[in-house]
């Protein structure tokens, strides 16, 4: 019997998960970022603590610190949206709320990351 | 009308256990321990945006307010656990780069593990908060 596939759906080869390895690699890739990124993370976060405003001021305006804050705020919140997905791919069976809930979660990842990101160059360009 | 002898015998068939049957080994805390402090880093993150905001509005543009909060019972709890969370998910999730590796398998060392991860995360937390407590911290000003 002929197919009903069509051509790019089976060289594709997903069939009904819609998906490969590529959400498992990603986990991984951010995680393996975030391993040197995190423990610079709490060396600034530690080195700031109890500071008045000058000092993270001063500190963020080195480009080199706000781009490696940049790059913790962005990986760490991209690995966050890939590990949520995991949890409501376990827990929540229907697809329409599904859907609903991934979509709330990248809304809230883009939300946050985009704060941060907005603070960092304000404190590093204006 | 006589019993149906083909009604489904839906009330006594076995189901798979799920986490109310088991006992818990430590391999099963670590990994539900992993997925929630994942959970709890993912709404923590809001506390990240929020500093860093704070910053940005400049001198007397709520960074006093956080710092104030952050100092709060409350605030302190609530930086605890986020803390602890971080150290958490930051030694199990080396560990699952290890076991996507192929390493760590064997049932007896990944029980080890297991407790070590444990110790080792609450001990990062307090010795962190015992370093911005005594003074310590603030090196970066």
């Amino acid at each position: 019997m002929k197919s009903l596939q069509t051509p790019l759906h089976r060289v594709k080869g997903l069939g009904s998960s819609h998906s490969g390895t590529g959400h498992f690699w990603r986990e991984r890739i951010t995680a393996a970022a975030l391993v040197p990124l995190s423990l610079w993370f709490g060396y600034v976060a530690i080195g700031l603590s109890g500071t008045t405003t000058s000092a993270p001021l001063q500190f963020f305006a080195q480009p080199v610190n706000a781009i490696l804050m940049a790059s913790f705020v962005v990986i760490s919140l991209y690995h966050a949206a890939l590990g949520v997905q995991v949890v409501i791919d376990d827990y929540i069976h229907s697809p329409g709320m599904k859907i609903f809930l991934f979509l709330m979660v990248r809304l809230f990842v883009i939300a946050t990351g985009s704060a941060c990101l907005i603070a960092l160059l304000r404190i590093s360009v204006f | 009308m006589a019993e149906n002898p083909q009604a489904p015998a839906q009330a006594t068939r076995p189901l798979s256990p799920h986490l109310t049957i088991y006992r818990w080994p430590v391999t099963m805390m670590t990994s539900i321990t992993h997925r929630a402090t994942g959970m709890a880093l993912t709404v923590g993150a809001l506390i990240l945006a929020w500093w860093l905001v704070a910053i940005s509005n400049g001198l007397d543009g709520g960074y006093q307010t956080f710092m104030a909060l952050a100092a709060s019972p409350l605030g302190m709890l609530v930086l605890f656990g986020a803390t602890w969370s971080l150290a958490y998910h930051f030694f199990n999730g080396i560990r699952h780069l290890a076991w996507d590796l192929g390493y760590g398998f064997d049932k007896k060392l990944a029980e080890r593990n297991s407790v070590i991860i444990f110790a080792l995360s609450f001990l990062s937390a307090l010795i962190i908060f015992a370093i911005v407590w005594t003074g310590h911290g603030g090196y970066l000003q």
